[in-house]
């Protein structure tokens, strides 16, 4: 077990540093000029062009400027941005918020996932399962922005529940951010489920479990949910790393300052140094 | 059963969290006498010679005074800001006075040396300040410039001294008539000791002499309030305890945040609201001419243009007046002038027959140059900024009128846009926007027309160079009054429009929508709120 996680471990580092050179790759093939694109429509002194490039190391070859970019990592400076923001001063301030949307997110992608998914398995066929599986196909296709849109509009404006932009309310404020977030995986969560608890429930130990005596809930919850469960906690996990880069959209439409929000404003600006060591 | 108790649960958890939003409420607004006003987020940290864009100028004009201020409905110089008078014998050495009693928020004094220092810094080329290039007509800016690696030959420029505490000197290259017009911009704010110590700790929490003061730092993503300065000289106070400036990443949710009552000011509509904001907010809008201008630009140096006879014909064929109110909805006027009509100078006609709709006359001078209108013609533009639209209504008419064919070249972001146009690679007309540093006609015609605006050092990007444009330019520079120099750049814009490197398309408007809480909310001339005259409750 000890050396099944090392392994794993090792493995990671070989991602982080293939995954990084890649993203810094990509990033830096992207055409144009960001010194330039920083002054817009007005003109920029050439001696403060000059300055921002030697700055940035911007005339140095890839290989170079890449060395220098891992160098700084494990000096734990994560270079600026080209307003001269430590790049991991966003970071620390920005990484809280994303872990308590992630957190409310995957609340309620259990919660509602899991539960709904295990009545739909045990009730195969009734209104509840066909209730089930149509509301997770619609929430499956409606675009996330369309759903937060409509639901700040109406939960958070016409009806007043909910706060319509912002973290000013605690935890107040995260809860239908994080319920928007939640929507697509918890479509996933709940019909993933529900294929695996049907499957478990026509099981043989299932069966002898039952002969033997054993209370209906006992069985659902202790025996078939506990095998049901793998393939839905994979992917809670693997959702919890997507949610945990930051979810653009709904970031924007609810105002939330997590790590997305750099990422969006800057992939249309073309701001090479952030978006590398924000895409982790 | 075990299994409904779970539904049970989670109902209830559901019923609280409806019981909750009863006292939480869909609307937080702010403490006492505090509004909110919403911005995006400012581009870099809030240091005014390193602010260029109009999110941190506008938090920057609550925290400054410059030195002069402008009458709100002329846009004329008036000296109620720090400056007691801006004088000049030979339009070349300014000496300017200071009024006493100004200081800072940290209670140091406003000195002739709190503006000097500032300004070297700024200028400095190793400090790489967006607004460096203001203080380009100043004499021994150029010491200040690094060459490639090496260090500045000087750090101070030697036209600028502080002569003493209450008198700036200020040697230009050239002589300037409009160097007093000038003096309102946010790069000339001044800057106290505590700037020197560190500069990063004021790009979070600036102080400065206006009638708002920081007392937290700027978060990014989120904003910060700034509150009323008790000590301020000034004869504007702030009317509002305090305002809280609130970033926000996407206008519908500022919007609809206004509506809901979380908002209180917000200026810059989202794109479906321009046209019904108007009926839907009744007194709570407010709207005024945008100092900006937006033209179609021609490449002078791309053959099929450079006849101006071409650029003519394409000028007399747009109907400015249907893109408008089509497209725009009457959020846009039409516009026949280089300046825009908050800048003295401007005449409402400076265009005349040129501008306005004649396409017969168009098509007689497309012939008579020669035009060969089998080749479809380029129509460049920045992407990502919405002006898909009105392109293709420009290209629809060069269709329709010239039966022109015609190409959209909009797919390509700033970054690779701007060097491109540098590089004289726009093979066909494009969009050319500028908005006002200053009230003066010279800033809509001089860094977009003049040689010296040439790329890179400049954005004319049109490649237009004419010895007696810059010869009148230079002539309003030299005059003895401001008025005199508004008749030579008037004179310089007719020879611009005889030879038309580009051709007036529109002016922008400001629309800014209201909660119920504020009162007094006005847009200055330079489309930034007011934010000290507004009032709570």
């Amino acid at each position: 077990m000890g050396r099944f996680i090392t392994r794993r471990l090792l493995l990671t580092v070989s991602v982080l540093i293939g995954a990084s050179f890649l993203i810094f790759a990509m990033v830096y093939a992207l055409p144009g000029d960001p010194i330039r694109a920083l002054a817009g429509d007005r003109p920029l002194a050439p001696a403060v062009v000059a300055q921002l490039r030697a700055q940035y190391n911007l005339d140095d070859p890839f290989f170079v400027q890449y060395i220098k970019y891992v160098g700084g990592l494990f000096q734990g400076d994560f270079g600026s941005d080209f307003s001269g923001r430590p790049v991991l001063d966003t970071i620390s301030q920005r990484l809280p918020v994303t872990i308590q949307l992630t957190a409310v997110a995957v609340i309620f992608e259990i919660l509602i996932g899991v539960t709904a998914g295990v009545l739909a398995a045990l009730r195969r066929n009734s209104f509840f399962d066909n209730l089930v599986l149509v509301s997770s196909t619609l929430l499956v296709s409606i675009p996330v922005f369309v759903l937060g849109f409509v639901s700040q509009y109406v939960l958070g404006y016409k009806l007043g529940l909910f706060p319509i932009a912002g973290i000013n309310e605690g935890w107040y404020s995260y809860l239908l951010p994080g319920l928007v977030l939640a929507s697509l995986s918890m479509a996933y969560v709940a019909r993933l489920t529900r294929t695996a608890v049907s499957e478990s429930m026509a099981a043989d130990y299932i069966r002898t479990a039952r002969s033997k005596g054993v209370g209906y809930s006992r069985i659902v919850t202790r025996h078939a949910l506990r095998n049901s469960l793998i393939p839905v906690v994979t992917f809670i996990g693997a959702d919890i790393g997507a949610l945990l880069g930051g979810a653009i959209i709904t970031e924007s439409v609810f105002n939330i300052p997590d790590s997305a929000a750099p990422s969006s404003t800057l992939c249309r600006t073309r701001k090479v140094l952030w978006s590398s060591a924000s895409s982790r | 059963m075990r299994v409904k108790r779970v539904i049970a649960a989670v109902s209830a958890g559901f019923v609280a969290a409806g019981l909750l939003a009863a006292c939480g409420g869909g609307s937080a607004s702010g403490a006492e006498g505090v509004y909110s006003l919403h911005i995006m987020q400012p581009e870099n940290p809030l240091v005014p010679g390193n602010t260029t864009e109009s999110e941190g100028n506008q938090v920057l004009k609550s925290l400054f005074t410059p030195l002069v201020r402008y009458n709100d409905e002329t846009s004329e110089v008036e000296y109620t800001g720090v400056a007691k008078s801006v004088e000049s014998e030979d339009q070349m050495t300014w000496t300017i006075e200071l009024n006493e009693g100004w200081t800072f928020h940290d209670g140091t004094p406003v000195t002739a040396k709190s503006y000097v220092d500032a300004w070297n810094y700024t200028a400095l080329s190793t400090n790489a300040f967006g607004a460096s290039y203001f203080f380009e007509n100043v004499k021994g800016y150029d010491e200040l410039q690094a060459a490639d690696g090496a260090e500045p030959a000087a750090t101070a420029m030697s036209g600028l001294e502080a002569v003493n505490d209450t008198t700036i000197s200020v040697e230009l290259k050239e002589p300037f008539a409009i160097f007093p017009v000038t003096l309102g911009y946010t790069a000339f704010y001044p800057l106290p000791e505590a700037f020197f110590d560190d500069p990063d700790a004021f790009g979070r929490r600036p102080i400065g002499n206006g009638p708002f003061k920081a007392d937290e730092d700027f978060v990014d993503g989120q904003g910060f309030t700034v509150t009323k300065y008790e000590d301020y000289a000034g004869d504007n106070p702030a009317q509002a305890e305090g305002v809280q400036f609130k970033v926000y990443t996407e206008l519908t949710t500022a919007f609809t945040d206004v509506q809901a009552g979380g908002l209180d000011v917000l200026l810059d509509l989202p794109l479906d609201a321009w046209a019904t904001a108007r009926d839907q907010f009744g007194d709570r809008y407010v709207e005024r001419a945008r100092p900006d201008i937006t033209a179609l630009s021609f490449p002078t140096y791309d053959e099929r243009f450079a006849d101006p006879r071409v650029r003519e014909a394409f000028s007399m064929e747009i109907d400015r007046q249907a893109i408008t109110t089509a497209i725009f909805t009457d959020t846009r006027t039409p516009a026949a002038s280089f300046g825009s009509p908050v800048v003295e100078g401007y005449r409402e006609d400076a265009c005349g027959a040129k501008c306005e709709l004649n396409v017969e006359q168009a098509n007689k001078l497309l012939d008579e140059a020669g035009f060969d209108r089998s080749r479809p013609v380029d129509l460049w533009f920045n992407a990502g900024a919405g002006h898909d639209q009105w392109m293709t209504a420009i290209g629809n008419q060069f269709r329709s009128n010239l039966g022109v064919e015609y190409a959209l070249r909009g797919d390509l972001q700033f970054a690779q846009y701007l060097p491109l146009q540098d590089d004289k690679g726009m093979t066909g007309p494009f969009r050319m926007g500028w908005i006002m540093d200053y009230p003066s006609l010279y800033n809509f015609l001089a860094p977009v027309y003049s040689t010296a605006a040439t790329p890179p050092a400049g954005s004319n990007m049109s490649f237009y160079s004419n010895p007696e444009f810059d010869g009148a330019l230079s002539a309003g520079n030299n005059a003895d009054t401001l008025d005199e120099a508004t008749v030579e750049y008037q004179r310089a814009e007719d020879i611009l429009f005889r030879d038309m490197p580009a051709t007036p398309l529109f002016y922008g408007l400001n629309q800014a929508v209201t909660s119920d809480r504020v009162d007094n909310v006005k847009i200055d001339a330079f489309g930034d709120i007011v934010t000290e005259e507004v009032t709570v409750g």
